[in-house]
């Protein structure tokens, strides 16, 4: 059993799966908790988003997260990429479909990780286009510079801020928020399925934890948008 | 108990062979008795068409006390019908009313190909356990039975995946055609016990590649096999397997 079949196997195809959805989700847990940073704003008049742009500049700034930058790139080309692969050849399994659905089995976001991604992808593209490619290479918007002590950087929170003042913007991003909640209340525990968990004690604690995350991470992105909208901060 | 008769129509799927294609067919049914099984109903249906020159509708069975895994009908868009824990073989006509449409259409997936009607080829099963689903035995004495301890919990969990009849449901229910349900309870079934200890790496190892090879599909844990297993198989043996493959192709001498 060489490495090749092993991870070209039904079931290791799925362990790739599994792990950078892991990868995927403690990324999430970073971003959120970076994101979170903004709110510090209701705390205080002054701030206007200053503890976020020295969050975001550490993040742009240091090489080793960087260097975790291309890790995530990686990780998130080959889950979208082994995500259709695998949802392909899973579809090429019954030529002959049937002529009553069976449903009542199980989940329908269980059955729809494929749409679910896809929505979360075409979400992402219009995501890095507003931030991460102004941030890293057309300056778009953030063409008027802000610096604390000295330091000259990025007004991501004005960025943030200019973004979120438009509905659509603020719907696109629930839409893709609430589509990742859906991903992650079936593929928290999925994944752990996958690497094998299968005793009933955990598996029961990382079934409920698994709602709880995806509920929590989703309310938390779209509170970021919806904050600025509705001017609560900035 | 109040006895009751009904009249059916059924929506029949009838395919000549694996190289024709087939369509459904519409029957009516009457005086169907409430404490028939769904085999019966269909002796009666076959018994109709033979009196009037068509060809019976073929079907699987065997047993017909829900112990075999032949019965192979997909119900109303359930396999093995309605009812929770169950084949169809012990599906009683009690689970319908006067009037209902019924529709039944073979297991679909491409490694159960129909052979005939309501037919499947389900010899895929059986070269996955040729592959590595048993255990090699000396010959000469039986061993005590009482003499190597089995600790109870491990007993009852693989007694509990032992159950599968390999019937084939949870490829039939799963979107992917997956046969890890199967799978995992051959796999739990003796890698739960010492017997089954020593070849459980190549056990694993190979039946995956024969289940691959056979043209099923990945598992992506939507749980509907669970969900319509006659012999309820937990979903939580499908995460043992991959523990095992996991093990064993980190320990794999190549
Ligand atoms: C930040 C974004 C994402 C996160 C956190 C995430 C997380 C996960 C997790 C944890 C799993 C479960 C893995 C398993 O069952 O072993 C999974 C599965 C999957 N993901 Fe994602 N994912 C993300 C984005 C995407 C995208 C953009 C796609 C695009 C197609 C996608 C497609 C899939 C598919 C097809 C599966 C397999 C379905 C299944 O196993 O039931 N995901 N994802
Ligand atoms: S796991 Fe259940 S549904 Fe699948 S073959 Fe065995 S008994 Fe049938
Ligand atoms: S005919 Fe044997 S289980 Fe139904």
């Amino acid at each position: 059993m060489t490495w090749k079949q092993v991870f070209t196997s039904s079931v290791g195809k799925k362990l790739v799966m599994g792990l950078t959805g892991i990868s995927l989700v403690l990324f999430l847990v970073v971003h959120a908790s970076i994101n979170a940073t903004v709110f510090a704003d209701l705390f205080n008049s002054e701030e206007n988003g200053e503890m976020f742009n020295k969050a975001a500049h550490f993040m742009g700034s240091t090489v080793l997260i960087r260097i975790m930058e291309i890790g995530l790139f990686g990780g998130i080309i080959l889950h979208i990429a082994q995500g259709y692969l695998l949802s392909l050849e899973n579809q090429q399994k019954r030529s002959v479909g049937y002529a009553v659905a069976y449903k009542d089995g199980s989940k329908w976001y269980s059955r729809s990780m494929g749409l679910l991604g896809t929505i979360i992808l075409l979400f992402l593209v219009l995501h890095l286009y507003h931030f991460w490619v102004s941030a890293r290479f057309t300056n778009k918007g953030l063409e008027e510079s802000v610096s604390y002590n000295g330091v000259e950087m990025h007004n991501m929170f004005g960025l943030m801020k200019a973004t979120f003042s438009e509905w659509w913007i603020f719907l696109v991003y629930s839409l893709g928020c609430i589509s990742l909640g859906y991903h992650l209340a079936h593929g928290f525990q999925s994944a752990f399925r996958t690497l094998g968990v299968h005793n009933k004690r955990y598996t029961t604690m990382l079934i409920s934890i698994g709602y709880g995350f995806s509920v929590f991470i989703t309310l938390v992105f779209i509170l970021m948008p919806l904050s600025f909208l509705l001017g609560w901060i900035g | 108990m109040e006895h009751n008769t009904m009249n059916l129509n059924l929506k029949v799927w009838r395919q000549k062979n694996n190289n024709t294609k087939g369509e459904f067919k519409l029957y009516r049914v009457e005086n169907i008795s409430a404490e028939m099984s769904f085999l019966e109903m269909f002796d009666v249906l076959n018994e109709q068409l033979v009196v009037t020159g068509e060809e019976p509708v073929a079907f699987d069975h065997d047993c017909r006390e829900g112990i075999c895994g032949m019965c192979s009908m997909y119900i109303n868009g359930k396999p093995h019908g309605p009812w929770q824990a169950n084949t169809t073989c012990q599906l009683h006509m009690r689970a319908f009313k006067d009037g209902d449409t019924i529709v039944v259409e073979p297991w679909r997936a491409n490694a159960f190909p129909v052979v005939k009607d309501l037919m499947v080829d389900r010899s895929a099963f059986d070269r996955i356990i040729q592959a590595g689903g048993y255990i090699s035995v000396n010959t000469g004495n039986a061993v005590d039975g009482n003499a190597l301890p089995i600790n109870k919990k491990d007993a009852d969990d693989s007694f509990a995946a032992a159950m599968c009849i390999g019937c084939g449901a949870c490829v039939a229910a799963c979107k992917n055609s997956s046969a890890m349900l199967f799978m995992s309870a051959k796999v739990s079934h003796l890698a739960l016990l010492p017997q089954g200890d020593p070849e459980r790496n190549s056990r694993v190892l190979n039946m995956v590649a024969q289940m691959d090879k056979e043209g099923f599909g990945a598992c992506t844990n939507t749980g509907a096999c669970e969900a319509t297993c006659p012999k309820e198989i937990s979903l939580s043996n499908i995460a043992r397997l991959n523990q095992e493959y996991l093990s064993a192709s980190l320990v794999a001498d190549k």
